[in-house]
Formats: structure tokens, C-alpha cells, sequence
């Protein structure tokens, strides 16, 4: 399995800016557990679950509201079919984390992904919940989520335009149309829990930990 | 009365079957399979019937919206429900701490478990009717209000303060806006002198009941509209749910195949309704006829009857869609307000007008039975 | 010079009433009457102030924590709600950096009950009779007082964590007896039985990351309590490390629905203390596209307000309008929500050549549109049901929470900055200012639409007369604003924005303050929804409009 084999409507994978990316996840999937995709059965799952991705828009600040507009009229969301944003994060199979993530919001966040049904996937949606952006030296901004959950893409821009957001959910497409259903888990990238600790305690805190079903 | 030819009728392929069935099995047996082939038609007529509208209604609300709605997968998108209903049947279940677990897991049985129940006895066209009881409005009224123990199990259930909220609201509407929807049929049961649907259509043959009670069947038939509307959760009645105030309602806790029930449920619940006013206002399936046309009605009958069926409640479906999206939504005292003050005593009023109108022989069949007479 | 002669006067017997209470209060009359007082006569003075007679100080405009590095200290700038030109500033200070104490004034000013709040959590200075002293913005485990000189980050000290914490809904206060004794308490949020509903941090109608704990009774609402700090990034604080051009992007990241007219709120600030005039061409461009921009944000505000009430197809329709506007934006400067038009000294990008043609295209497409919104949702009748008589603000509520703007407007408080304080070139163009005096959502809701009528009423105005010219006096990279404190105003779609800048003449600011609407805004939610039932409660926060970044900024 190759990145050009990997088909998204009226969008040739040429025109995709990082496939190499793409295929260095491909290759650490088949490193992981044999090859990619086994069979049609798979095939039609991963088909299945790239064409219904529904949101929960976890929005902060300006973001939210381009996250708003892209759902709107002029943009429409709805054309790939998610435009199903479901408010209950138990029904939702995307994180659209945008805005700013600071300190006190950053167990809520965390919280709302354990509370996400697996598969779940993570776009990291403008330049604050990707560094901290523009707030990177503040004493109370997380410097990018991936240091309190996994992240699959992200998408910069302060704030990123519609486009932009399309631009990394169909990215996101791809990437879930390279997994394997049957097998092994997924492989959760880009998580970087390095200071993870408890503010009570003082403890190191296990990154693995599942708070919601513990 | 003229038998016209209907070429694309199952009348005849129901036949076939039933014959090749009782030729080559014992009378037992051949009503069990009979038994197992309706019932594995009816659960996969519902699916159908629920991703289509799933479908039809993101495309009608993008419609209503500027928007141009699902259109990647297959041409205009049509394929997108199927989509959905892979990812859904393989995501996970959560399974929560702290929840009663019996409950909350019987809770979307009970919600879909009646509105198959429901969705089983209607009469989709001519003999395509798994039972045709003598007391089917009946039986429907009933089994259609067992759904409401499953919202308020999953609302009690799933230990969560939203939940229990959009339960409780959803128990306090139902039953309210069901008794509406039980008078306004029983309505039309005194016009018609029968709850069985076959008899109620086929006393419609020349002249709708919608018409032929005049004035208190159309009082009824917007009663039920408004009344079934609110049974189904849906705007403006969709407080249980409810997602600016109570993020998902009664079904927040529940994810993958079990919200899936509920989500389904939804939108079959819509089509019921649908279904049951059209066959008990507008003819149900009897193709449009007119008392001595009979080029007209040889034509009318080529449009087979199930067409005609799908057809009335589509319409009727549009126009439900059509209020979902373009109002608010209701408050709870607002909406309770509506159905106690206004609608529940103009009901009555209205089901002893139409009994007055019965016995005093004021329909239309009976003021112009050459036009209108069976 | 009536005026002048009139404000005298009345400054001449503000300054009679301030002496006789503190007789060493130091008073200056530079720009603003400015007093500094003593932390003991605060009270009185403010009180004073209130309730005095001829000219009533009613409006608390914004209460700023202080640190001068040797002392702690507040800044109250009152105004009077019938003429908002009046104002007074009172300083207060003191040495003790451990355990600073003053007099809290909520019994005077609503308002001042979350600032209070949130000068405790950012400086550490508690107030004396404030009847809920919790922090507002940070969470009770925050160790040290950000917003103090001496504070160093440390990110062992408040790390990041993914375990949430508890809310303990238990206020600690300070309360005076009468006999002067000052009592250490703590008092329970909520009562035992109460059965209390998160809406929010994420909840998909707080517009934001507003946190309401509200306690139920059946549907109805008890009772409030107001988390906010949930988007809290410490940009006052950032702002003290950078220079003033560079401090323009954060403040389009305060109220991103009215981000152009918050930068044209620090540029006209850092303009008058550093005397830059700005051309004339950048004045008509600036005043447009402020307008442009209050249009889009009450069109974001109709449609969300709508979209809380359930109607989400009225919700799409503002978005699609608000697009057109944003088209032009995005053609302007290649922004669209953040705008990144204003500088220091003008306007970053001249208008492109069609810029007239396409705003005087958008102006009755805009109308053709209000007339559209009117047929379908305002004579709604649930709407009517969900707005009327619902969330009522009287207009000594409005004032004492300080809540203005179209909400403001709505209770009958004539506030309007463009009016009463003109800048840019509001005091050229000819405008209604609408003010109802129902106090409900509904009188809100017409408000705004209202208003967009108005911003394109303005428009009309301006667009055919822009002259030419430069769009930006010179000024040098790194600018230095004269030692002082300033401050100006500035009408968003929100209501009153302020920027606050005290400089020592050096390239960056020592304080930065911003007055944010939002948080007055939120600071009534709970009085006004008592009572009401839980959907109410979700339309009237969205009749109030306000934005979370606003607020925590």
C-alpha cells in the first residue's frame, strides 16, 4: 500500500502537500502489524469510517468560529459528510480542538477525549492548540495539546481559514483510510506527555491513563 | 366495482410465494417461514427506510439551508447514510461506571423494539400487510407509546444530569401530545366506523377522510400532524434532545450501535407518523380515484399502490422537515401550554362535533353520495 | 465654552465632596480628575462619589489591580450613567505585599464583584466585604499572583496536568463586623440539597468556555455561580513584555467578533499618548470597516442567539451574510476574522480599487436581508414566546453591572461610546442611537438588528467621500509613549471596549488593562435568569452576546 493508492474524491494525491508523511505512518503501520489493509472487508470499513467522520467541535476562541463558518453556507462542511456535529463527545469520532488550551481547561480536554468512543481521531486545529501560537510565552497556556492527547493533524493558521480546515480533514481521511481494522491497535503519534503531573501530589502522571474509565 | 388491471402490484408475487410455501410444507411450518421471511423483510425494510431518510433529511435541511449537503459519495451523496452505518456498527460501545447497567443497556431495545413493533403493523400497499387486525389504530396507539419507556430508562439510567433532564422532559411531552394524537385518530375511527386500516382505506376510496369529515377532519389531521411531530422529539418539539440546551438529551452517555437504536428510531418514528396519518387522513395507499372516470382511475391504478403510499407520506415527511427547520424551539411550558389549553380541549370538542356530524349524516359521502358514495 | 464652563463646575464640586471626606487626597485635574487616596478613605470617597447629589458616579467604567513594584493598588475610573464624558479616576495603594486588604465597593457597583474576583487571583489583593472571594480566573490550587512584578513562572509550581480537580464550592470572604472587626469566613456556595448542573466549560451553547454551575429546581433556575477562566491566557500580562506595535495582534484575540474595532481601541490609545496624527483617508477607511465589522459580529450574534433558541437555519443565514462581509475583508488585507488592518498611525493596507463598489453593492443586499430576517424570525411566535418579558434587565441593573452596548441599550441606558465620547469620525456622521426600554431579550434582539441598519446607514455616509491621500503618518518602529496612564474607549458590538496603558516612557507598557463588555455581560447572567427556566437561560445568554476570550482575556 502506497500513498497514491490512497483515494480521495475529486482530490488526486499528488495534489496533497505532505505525502510523505503519509507514507512514513503507512510504513510504521506495516512495521506494526503486517500489511495495511488485508482485505475488501477492511477496505469497506476504513471507506466507511473516513466518510462519516463526525465531529464535536472542542472550540475555545476565534478558531471555533472559523470552525463555525466552514459548517456554514459558504463553505459546507456537510459536503464530506460531517456535518453531524455531535455536541455529546460519546457519539463523536473527531476532535476539532480549536483555540487556545490553557491550564485550567486542559483536564476538561483531556477529559472529553477519554470520553470519545474509540476510533477516535484528533485535529489540532490553529497555531495555539498546535504551540500555544501567539500566547506561547504566557504562564497559563498548554504549548500545544499534543502534550495531553494524541494528535492525527494539525492545522495551522491564526486563525486557519475553511479551506484550510477541509484541507486537513480530508488529510485526515487518508489517514484513517491506511489503517487496519482488524489487528492491532493504532498507532497514536505525535503525543509528546513529557511534564505530565499532578498538581495535588506533585506526581509524575502515567500519559497512558484512561481518567474517564479507570 | 371495477377491478382494474395493476401491473406492478405484489398482489400476485405475495401469492406465488404463499402457494409454492403451502404446496411443499405443512401448515405449520409454512406459517413459521412465512412468519420468518416477514419478519426478516419488515427489519430490513426499516434500516432501508431509516438510512434513506437519514439522507433525505440532510439533503432537504441543506436544501433549506443555502447548503448543498452530503454529495462525495455516489452521485448527490446518496450512498452517505451507508457510510454512517458501517462506522456506527463498528465503533466502539461504551460501556459507563456508575450507570445502572440493566437499564441502560435494555433502554435502546425498548425505543426500537416499539417503533418496529409499530412500523410492522402498517399497511404499506394493497396485501402488503403483515397482520391486518380489527383493532390496528389501537394496537399501533399502543405500541408506539412503549418507546417512551425507553427514553426515560436511558435518561434514568445513564447518571448523568443532562440525561435525566431531557428523560424527564421527554416523559412529560409524550404523554401529554399522546393523548392529542389518540383523540384525533379516534376521530376519524367515528367517521370511518372502523379501526382496522384496511377498512379505513378502502372506505376511502372516492373521498379522503380528510375531506369527507370536512371541517373536524381537518382540525384532526393538523391536531395529529402537530401532536405526532411532538411524539417524535423532533423541532420545534425536540426539547428531550434539545442540543443547545442539553448537548444530546436522553442519549448523551450512549455511543456506537446503541445510539445508533436511538438515532434510527428517531427518524423511523417520524415516518410512522407519517405513515399513519396518510393512511388514515389521506387514503393510505388507494391511488387517487374518481367516481366514474374510469380511463383516470385504470391510470391512477398503473402507479402501483405502494408508490402511492410512500409517495403521501413523503409529502408528509417534507412538510415535517420543512417545520423542523425553519422554527425555534418550544419551552416546556410553552409546549405543555399548547397541548392542555388548546389543543386537548379543542380535541374533544372536535371528536363530539364529528359524532354529531356522523349520526346527522353531514359528511361529504353522505351529502353527495353520487359523487363521493362507495 | 459652556461645556467647559459646566464641567468645571461640576469637577470644582466633585473636588469640594472629595475633600471633605479626605482631606490629604491628592487630586489632579490634568485630563481626567484623578485622585489618589488612601486605602482606608477608598470607600467613603467612591461612596461619596455615588451618591452624590448633582452628578451621580453610578457607572464603575473598569476597576484595574495595580502593582507599581513597591506597592499594590487599584484604579476605579467611574463615570455617570446620564453623561458618560464625565469621569473620575481614584487610585489607592499600599505597601503590604503580604496580606493586602481593601474595601470592596460591590454594594455600590455590581460590577465589581467579578473584577474584585479576579484582581484577588491575578494580584492577591482581597476585598473586605466582597461576599464571595474566590479567584476567578485561575483555579484556587494556582500558586503566587501572576500579574505581580515579582512573579517568575514556573512550571513546576502550576504545571499542566490532566487531573481535573474538584470544585469545591465553598467561598472563603472576609467580612466587617460592626464593631470594625474584620472576620475570616468561608460560606457555602450552594446548599446541601441543591442539585447543581454543569453547563459548560464545553458546552455547545455558552458561546465559548463559560462555566455556569446552576442549581435546579425542576426546570427552573435557582441559582448561578460564574466559572470563568477556562480560556484565560494572561494577554495583559504578555503585553507588558512587548512593544506597543506588537501588542496590536493580541487584542484583535480579546473579542474576535469586533477584533478591528479592539485594535482601533490600542491604536487610538498609543496615537494620543504618543501625539501621532493619523490622515484623514486612514480615519474614513478605520471608520469603516469598524462599522463593516459590527455588522458581522451582530449578524454572529442574531445567528447564535437564534441557534440557542433552536432555529438553526437562522443560524446559517447570519453566517451566510456575514461571509460578505468577510469577502471583503479578506480582498482588503487578506484577513478574515482577524482582521490585521489598523496600526499605530493608520491603516496597514490602502482599500483596493473596488472596495467602494463591492460595500456599496453589500449595503442593500444587507437590507434586502434584514427585511428576510424580520418575515421569518422576528414575528415568530415561539420566538416571540422564547424573547418577550424573558431575562429582564432594569436600567439600574444595566449601570450598576456596567453592562452596556445593545444589551445596555436595551434596558434604556443611552451609552453609546460613538455618541457621548467620539473618535475616528463618528462625530461627523449623522446616526441613531437605539435605545429601548423593555430590558428583555427580545428589545436585545431588535436592538442589534437595529443597529446593523445603522452601521449601514453610516456607511452610506462615508463611502463616497473618502479622500485622498496617505493611509499611515510615519512613525518609527519602536515607539515610546510618555510616562502616565491612559485610556480610551471605544464601542464594539458588544458594547463599551477599553483600553487601559500605563507606561513609565519606556518601549513597553507597565500595565495593560482591557475593559472587556463581555464580562459585565456575564456578570448579570445570574441576577437576570433567576427564576427562569433552564432553556431561558440558554436564550438569554445568548440574547446577552458575549465572548469568552473577552472575558478571561
Amino acid at each position: 500500500m502506497e500513498v497514491n493508492d490512497v483515494k480521495i474524491k475529486a482530490f488526486p494525491a499528488e495534489e496533497f502537500k505532505d505525502n510523505d508523511t503519509l507514507q512514513l505512518y503507512i510504513d510504521e503501520l506495516k512495521k506494526a502489524g503486517g500489511s495495511v489493509i488485508v482485505g475488501k472487508l477492511d477496505q469497506l470499513i476504513d471507506w466507511g469510517r473516513a466518510n462519516s467522520l463526525w465531529p464535536i467541535a472542542f472550540a475555545t476562541s476565534c478558531c471555533g468560529i472559523e470552525f463555525m463558518a466552514a459548517a456554514s453556507a459558504h463553505y459546507d462542511l456537510s459536503r464530506f459528510g460531517m456535518e453531524v456535529t455531535r455536541n455529546s463527545p460519546r457519539q463523536a469520532d473527531v476532535m476539532v480542538v480549536a483555540g487556545t488550551i490553557v491550564n485550567k481547561m486542559a483536564p476538561l480536554l483531556r477529559r472529553v477525549y477519554d470520553q470519545m468512543a474509540e476510533p477516535k481521531y484528533v485535529v489540532a486545529m490553529g497555531a495555539c492548540s498546535i504551540s500555544g501560537g501567539p500566547f506561547l510565552n504566557s504562564y497559563n497556556v498548554v504549548q500545544g495539546v499534543d502534550r495531553i492527547l494524541p494528535v492525527d493533524v494539525y492545522i495551522p493558521g491564526c486563525p486557519p481559514r475553511p479551506e484550510s480546515l477541509f484541507y486537513g480533514l480530508l488529510q485526515l481521511q487518508r489517514k484513517v483510510k491506511v489503517e487496519r481494522f482488524f489487528g492491532n491497535k493504532r498507532i497514536k503519534r505525535n503525543y509528546r506527555p513529557e511534564t505530565l503531573t499532578n498538581p495535588e501530589t506533585g506526581e509524575t502522571i502515567d500519559p497512558q491513563i484512561d481518567f474517564d474509565n479507570e | 366495482m371495477l377491478i382494474y388491471s395493476q401491473p406492478l402490484e405484489l398482489t400476485k408475487l405475495l401469492a406465488a410465494i404463499n402457494n409454492f410455501l403451502q404446496g411443499n410444507l405443512s401448515p405449520g411450518w409454512a406459517n413459521l417461514v412465512k412468519g420468518i421471511l416477514v419478519g426478516i423483510l419488515i427489519l430490513a425494510a426499516y434500516a432501508l427506510i431509516a438510512l434513506a431518510l437519514i439522507y433525505i433529511e440532510r439533503k432537504v435541511a441543506a436544501f433549506f439551508q443555502a447548503r448543498l449537503g452530503p454529495n462525495r459519495l455516489g452521485k448527490y451523496g446518496v450512498i452517505q447514510s451507508l457510510a454512517d452505518m458501517i462506522k456506527i456498527l463498528i465503533k466502539e460501545v461504551i460501556h459507563i461506571n456508575k450507570a445502572d447497567k440493566l437499564l441502560f443497556y435494555a433502554a435502546p431495545f425498548f425505543v426500537i423494539v416499539a417503533s418496529v413493533l409499530a412500523f410492522g403493523a402498517l399497511p404499506f400497499g394493497m396485501n402488503l400487510h403483515a397482520l391486518d387486525f380489527n383493532i390496528g389504530v389501537f394496537y399501533l396507539l399502543a405500541v408506539s407509546s412503549l418507546g417512551i419507556i425507553g427514553i426515560l430508562l436511558a435518561g434514568w439510567s445513564s447518571n448523568n444530569k443532562y440525561s435525566m433532564i431531557g428523560a424527564m422532559r421527554s416523559g412529560a411531552q409524550f404523554i401529554s401530545y399522546e393523548l392529542s394524537a389518540g383523540f384525533s385518530l379516534m376521530t376519524i375511527v367515528v367517521l370511518s366506523g372502523s379501526m382496522q386500516f384496511s377498512e379505513i382505506i378502502e372506505g376511502q376510496r372516492y373521498c379522503w377522510n380528510l375531506f369527507n369529515g370536512h371541517l373536524p377532519a381537518m382540525i384532526a389531521f393538523v391536531i395529529y400532524l402537530i401532536s405526532g411531530h411532538a411524539e417524535t422529539n423532533r423541532g420545534p418539539f425536540d426539547l428531550p434532545e434539545a442540543e443547545s440546551e442539553l448537548t444530546a438529551g436522553y442519549h448523551t452517555e450512549y455511543s456506537g450501535l446503541q445510539f445508533g437504536f436511538f438515532y434510527l428510531s428517531e427518524y423511523l418514528n417520524m415516518f410512522i407518523v407519517a405513515a399513519v396519518a396518510t393512511t388514515v387522513f389521506l387514503g393510505g395507499w388507494m391511488p387517487i380515484q374518481i367516481k366514474g372516470w374510469e380511463t383516470f382511475n385504470q391510470a391512477m391504478w398503473y402507479i402501483p399502490s405502494w408508490a402511492w403510499f410512500f409517495g403521501k407520506a413523503g409529502l408528509l415527511m417534507f412538510f415535517s422537515l420543512w417545520v423542523r427547520w425553519s422554527f425555534p424551539r418550544l419551552r416546556i411550558d410553552l409546549l405543555l401550554n399548547l397541548e392542555w389549553k388548546y389543543l386537548l380541549p379543542i380535541n374533544l370538542v372536535n371528536l363530539l362535533v364529528m359524532v354529531v356530524i356522523v349520526l346527522s349524516e353531514f359528511t361529504l359521502t353522505d351529502l353527495f353520495p353520487a359523487l363521493f358514495g362507495k | 465654552m459652556n461645556n467647559r464652563d459646566a464641567y468645571d463646575t461640576a469637577m470644582n464640586e466633585i473636588t469640594q465632596v472629595i475633600q471633605q471626606i479626605a482631606p490629604d487626597a491628592q487630586i489632579e485635574t490634568k485630563q481626567r480628575l484623578t485622585v489618589t487616596v488612601r486605602p482606608d478613605q477608598l470607600h467613603p470617597v467612591i461612596e461619596a462619589l455615588y451618591r452624590n447629589e448633582t452628578l451621580r458616579f453610578d457607572y464603575l467604567i473598569s476597576l484595574t489591580g495595580m502593582d507599581w513594584g513597591d506597592r499594590l493598588g487599584a484604579i476605579y475610573q467611574l463615570s455617570s450613567s446620564v453623561d458618560l464624558t464625565q469621569e473620575v479616576i481614584v487610585i489607592t495603594a499600599m505597601a503590604d505585599r503580604d496580606n493586602p486588604l481593601l474595601y470592596s465597593v460591590t454594594d455600590l457597583y455590581g460590577t465589581a464583584h467579578l473584577n474584585e474576583r479576579e484582581i484577588y487571583a491575578l494580584f492577591g489583593i482581597r476585598f473586605i466585604n466582597n461576599p464571595d472571594m474566590r479567584r476567578f480566573l485561575l483555579n484556587d490550587h494556582w500558586r503566587g499572583f501572576p500579574f505581580r512584578k515579582d512573579y517568575i513562572h514556573d512550571p513546576k509550581l502550576n504545571p499542566e496536568t490532566v487531573v481535573s480537580s474538584e470544585i469545591i464550592d465553598m467561598a472563603p470572604r472576609i467580612m466587617e463586623r460592626e464593631d470594625g472587626a474584620l472576620v475570616e469566613e468561608t460560606v457555602a456556595v450552594f446548599g446541601e440539597e441543591d442539585y447543581i448542573v454543569n453547563i459548560g466549560p464545553q458546552h455547545p451553547s455558552t458561546h465559548g468556555v463559560m462555566h455556569f454551575r446552576t442549581s435546579l429546581d425542576g426546570e427552573i433556575v435557582k441559582k448561578i455561580d460564574v466559572h470563568s477562566g477556562y480560556i484565560h491566557r494572561g494577554i495583559e500580562k504578555l503585553c507588558e513584555s512587548m512593544t506597543y506595535p506588537q501588542m496590536l495582534h493580541l487584542t484583535d484575540r480579546l473579542d474576535y467578533l469586533s477584533a478591528n474595532i479592539n485594535r482601533h481601541a490600542l491604536c487610538m490609545c498609543i496615537e494620543k499618548a504618543a501625539e501621532i496624527e493619523v490622515p484623514e483617508r486612514a480615519q474614513y477607511i478605520r471608520t469603516i470597516m469598524d462599522e463593516l465589522q459590527r455588522i458581522s459580529s451582530h449578524l454572529l450574534a442574531w445567528a447564535t442567539h437564534c441557534n440557542d433558541l433552536g432555529a438553526t437555519t437562522a443560524f446559517i443565514y447570519g453566517m451566510r451574510e456575514r461571509e460578505h462581509i468577510l469577502d471583503i475583508f479578506d480582498k482588503t488585507c487578506g484577513g478574515r476574522l482577524i482582521v490585521n488592518q489598523n496600526v499605530v498611525g493608520g491603516v496597514m493596507f490602502d482599500i483596493y480599487p473596488d472596495f467602494q463598489k463591492d460595500v456599496k453593492a453589500f449595503i442593500p443586499y444587507m437590507r434586502g436581508r434584514l427585511k428576510e430576517y424580520d418575515d421569518f424570525f422576528s414575528h415568530n411566535a415561539i420566538a416571540l414566546g422564547r424573547m418577550v418579558h424573558i431575562g429582564l434587565l432594569s436600567r439600574e441593573d444595566a449601570i450598576s453591572y456596567g453592562v452596556t452596548g445593545p444589551a445596555g441599550r436595551a434596558s434604556g441606558w443611552s451609552c453609546d461610546v460613538r455618541r457621548y465620547k467620539p473618535y475616528a469620525l463618528y462625530d461627523r456622521v449623522e446616526f441613531k442611537e437605539i435605545v429601548r426600554t423593555e430590558g428583555d431579550s427580545y428589545a436585545r434582539y431588535l436592538n442589534r438588528l437595529d443597529e446593523i441598519e445603522e452601521s449601514l446607514h453610516i456607511i452610506e455616509q462615508l463611502i463616497d467621500n473618502i479622500p485622498s491621500g496617505e493611509v499611515c503618518a510615519k512613525v518609527k518602529p519602536i515607539i515610546r509613549i510618555p510616562a502616565g496612564q491612559f485610556f480610551q474607549s471605544v464601542e464594539t458590538g458588544k458594547g463599551e471596549f477599553g483600553v487601559f496603558i500605563e507606561s513609565s516612557g519606556d518601549k513597553n507598557p507597565t500595565r495593560v488593562k482591557f475593559r472587556s463588555p463581555s464580562l459585565s455581560a456575564v456578570s448579570v447572567i445570574p441576577l437576570i435568569s433567576k427564576g427562569a427556566f433552564l432553556s431561558d437561560l440558554i436564550g438569554i445568554t445568548g440574547s446577552m452576546d458575549f465572548v469568552i476570550p473577552d472575558i478571561d482575556r
